[in-house]
């Protein structure tokens, strides 16, 4: 790619990440959430490898990466929820934290927590399909 | 409120994420892990079963208002603890018998996770109280066992795989389509709330519509015959632990059992939805097992003969819906429900038998075709006696399981006077031990000068065989009346008594 | 109504690709296409005339919100449908890897 879309990319992909994060933080108060802040934030990403080209940057450590922080974010959901066995009603996915005012950031419980790691999990996993594809087609170009 | 029905899903699913992460140190984990694990749940769903708990669990505490049940419900009563028995006796079956086998393919931690991500996509099937949750938990299922067909990453299982996909994605979508065809209906996703709304209103065009619509979503996962092209195809490409997985639980779990789950405890289903499920399953047992009486690979014999014996549970539940629906005796659909789900714990049982027998041939010899095979009884006699077993089981030999669920089925259709469907089931089990002799004898006796230094599978591979010829003998003990109240008579009360299941969920 | 047979009508676009096309890659667009159409019904189902976007705000005074419940379910469908594609996506390029094309005329060593 040409100087000009590297230079807007990396520009951009600043901004995407950062309204990726805010749409995340936001989940339980306006529409979006995890999965769509999630899909920005891989799409950051995505951004800066297709505009730099895939050997710019080392792939399949990134891969590891991303593969790894997909799996531990999904377990820190599921053992958020498991605690809820545990504390409160007793009940798996209860909501044990004060769920504070309607409206205000910090408020709904364990909502924004499950949206963050959601996030997390879903910009890893975009990632990841993302990398193995373009692994895949390396490998045919071989 | 101190249930602990969600285990079975959360701990297949937290193994299925742990398993990346450790694996990256060793590899033994999640050998390991994954039989363990099973085998806990195991024992707890037998435990479950034999104590005969039925309770519906509220996730996330969103009790009901008004009692219209508000969050997402697991429910668990005879006939889903059925289920969730079969699937984890087997799943740990098969995962212990892999330790050795899949040692042949490159990443075998993927394997186990996404091994682990089946079991729990099925756990939360037949656990889900609602359409939609049910969708999601069949989707993760079938994902996975989407990847683990084409696991060989070989041109057949691409292509198996692929085609598979294809399949099962109109499944997905006819499902999605039928569930937001009953949300427009009723304005709500409960099995039971959707069960209440649908007795008070009438029966019409719409319902019916959505009804045909299911049969072909839930039938095409189910491989009856109009939908089966990708099951011979899907299930003779994948590793055979996996094709025992698939034949011997996934069809029935997100297929047969969904199938009955909705038709008796959902809709309230008329004659021609009674015969139209009858007739398919005849179909299937007729053509099924003339299709595979053709065969020179193993493993598609195999899956034919899963079709075919599909269509015996199907034809039960059939016969079982049209006595009900006709106003017949009770005790006559009661008969053939109860063999119909006997048939179906058995097929588990003896097609999971039968594919890790075909694993085992394969591991030793690498080829699947009957006309290369020959004369292995010699060499290998774990392997020929459990699958001499099994055969006799599936073709319906008396000591064996087999030939008392298909005897029950028999008897319930002369009961309720359709000699010609007796009649039937009655050539095509004949027919089936005609095509399991012919593999029996292809594949184990003769003599062949190819294989004469073949040696017996590692210990792993043969204990999961020799457990499971045992149970081949052993559940014939369910025939007995007394033992049968308490496994399999739950399960067919439950479906029959369809306010029970309703009062479950709305208290 | 015009909407539900427009929707109909894509779902059917997409059957018809599904058919008639030869490449991998196009049946997997055409098995989107077919998704999609399904995921534009139920979002229309749960549309009430006149309904605003279901956010608690406060400011309406005894809003009309549309149905939100569809809303979540095709968000959670729009994961699963995303799963699939990536899925296939990965089966036809290794496909393409082993036979050096995407016509699925070239493909057919199994029976079926």
């Amino acid at each position: 790619m040409s100087i000009i879309v590297k230079k807007v990319a990396q520009l951009i992909a600043g901004l995407i990440f950062l309204y990726g994060i805010y749409i995340i933080v936001h989940g339980h108060l306006t529409p979006g959430g995890g999965f769509a802040g999630g899909a920005l934030i891989a799409g950051a990403y995505i951004l800066v490898i297709l505009a730099n080209g895939s050997d710019a940057i080392k792939l399949k450590k990134e891969e590891v990466g991303s593969s790894l922080s997909e799996s531990v974010s999904i377990l820190v959901v599921l053992m958020m929820a498991v605690a809820g066995f545990f504390i409160g009603a007793k009940v798996f996915f209860n909501n044990y934290l004060p769920t504070g005012k309607m409206g205000e950031l910090i408020s709904a419980g364990a909502i924004p927590l499950y949206n963050i790691f959601i996030g997390i999990e879903v910009a890893a996993a975009l990632l990841t399909i993302f990398l193995a594809l373009i692994i895949y087609k390396e490998e045919i170009e071989e | 409120m101190n249930s602990l029905i969600p285990l079975f899903i959360i701990i297949p699913l937290a193994t299925a994420f742990i398993i990346p992460i450790i694996g990256k140190i060793t590899n033994y984990f999640a050998k390991i892990i994954v039989p363990v694990v099973l085998l806990i749940l195991c024992f707890f769903s037998i435990n479950l079963l034999i104590s005969g708990n039925q309770e519906s669990y509220v996730i996330g505490n969103w009790q009901p208002i008004n009692d219209i049940p508000i969050g997402i419900n697991l429910v668990l009563d005879g006939f889903s603890n059925l289920i969730l028995c079969v699937i984890s006796l087997i799943g740990f079956l098969v995962s212990f018998y892999s330790y050795s086998y899949i040692r042949k393919y490159s990443s075998e931690n993927n394997f186990y996770a996404l091994f682990c991500l089946m079991i729990a996509g099925m756990n939360g099937v037949v656990l889900s109280g609602d359409l939609f949750n049910l969708f999601v938990f069949l989707e993760i299922s079938v994902l996975a066992s989407y990847a683990l067909v084409a696991f060989g990453v070989g041109k057949h299982e691409l292509e198996a795989s692929f085609k598979y996909q294809v399949l099962g994605n109109i499944a997905s979508f006819l499902i999605l389509f039928s569930i937001a065809l009953l949300y427009w209906q009723t304005k709500t996703l409960n099995i039971a709330d959707i069960s209440g709304l649908l007795k008070i209103g009438d029966n019409s065009a719409l319902l019916t519509f959505t009804q045909i619509i299911l049969i072909t979503g839930f039938g095409l996962k189910a491989a009856i015959i109009p939908f089966h092209a990708w099951l011979p195809d899907a299930h003779s490409s994948a590793p055979s632990p996996v094709s025992a997985m698939l034949s011997g639980v996934l069809i029935k779990a997100i297929g047969v059992y969904v199938l009955i789950r909705l038709f008796f405890s959902m809709f309230i289903f008329t004659h021609e939805i009674a015969l139209l499920i009858t007739i398919l399953g005849t179909l299937s047992m007729i053509i099924g097992s003339l299709l595979a009486i053709n065969q020179n690979d193993i493993k598609r014999l195999l899956a034919y003969s899963s079709i075919s014996q599909i269509g015996y549970i199907i034809l039960g539940i059939g016969i079982g819906m049209m006595v009900l629906s006709s106003g017949g005796e009770k005790s006559i659909a009661i008969l053939a429900i109860g063999g119909s789900l006997f048939h179906l714990v058995n097929h588990s049982v003896f097609k999971g038998l039968l594919f890790l027998g075909a694993g085992a041939i394969e591991y030793r010899t690498n080829t699947r075709d009957m006309n290369q095979l020959g004369g292995l009884a010699e060499n290998m006699p774990i392997t020929s006696t459990t699958s001499l077993g099994a055969s006799m089981s599936i073709s319906g030999i008396p000591p064996f399981n087999g030939f008392f669920s298909k005897l029950i089925i028999i008897i319930a259709a002369i009961q309720a006077e359709f000699y010609l469907l007796a009649f039937l089931a009655v050539i095509i089990s004949i027919i089936t031990l005609a095509y399991f002799l012919k593999f029996q004898k292809s594949v184990f006796y003769g003599k062949n000068q190819n294989y004469k230094n073949i040696k017996e599978v590692p210990f792993t591979m043969s204990f999961s065989m020799i457990i499971l010829v045992i149970l081949c003998l052993g559940l014939s003990i369910l025939a007995i009346p007394s033992i049968r109240e308490i496994v399999l008579d739950q399960a067919v009360n439950s479906l029959i008594n369809i306010d029970e299941y309703i009062n479950l969920v709305i208290k | 109504m015009i909407v539900y047979i427009l929707c109909f009508i894509l779902f059917l676009v997409g059957l018809y690709g599904l058919i008639t096309r030869r490449n991998l890659i196009k049946i997997v667009i055409s098995l989107s296409i077919m998704e999609f159409s399904i995921f534009i019904l139920l979002v229309l189902i749960g549309y009430i005339d006149g309904g605003i976007a279901p956010i608690i705000t406060g400011l309406e005074s005894n809003p009309t919100y549309v149905d939100p419940l569809p809303q979540a379910m095709v968000l959670t469908a729009i994961v699963i449908g995303l799963a699939t594609t990536a899925m296939l996506m990965a089966i036809a390029i290794r496909l393409y890897r082993k036979y050096r094309t995407f016509d699925i005329r070239e493909i057919k060593n199994l029976k079926g």
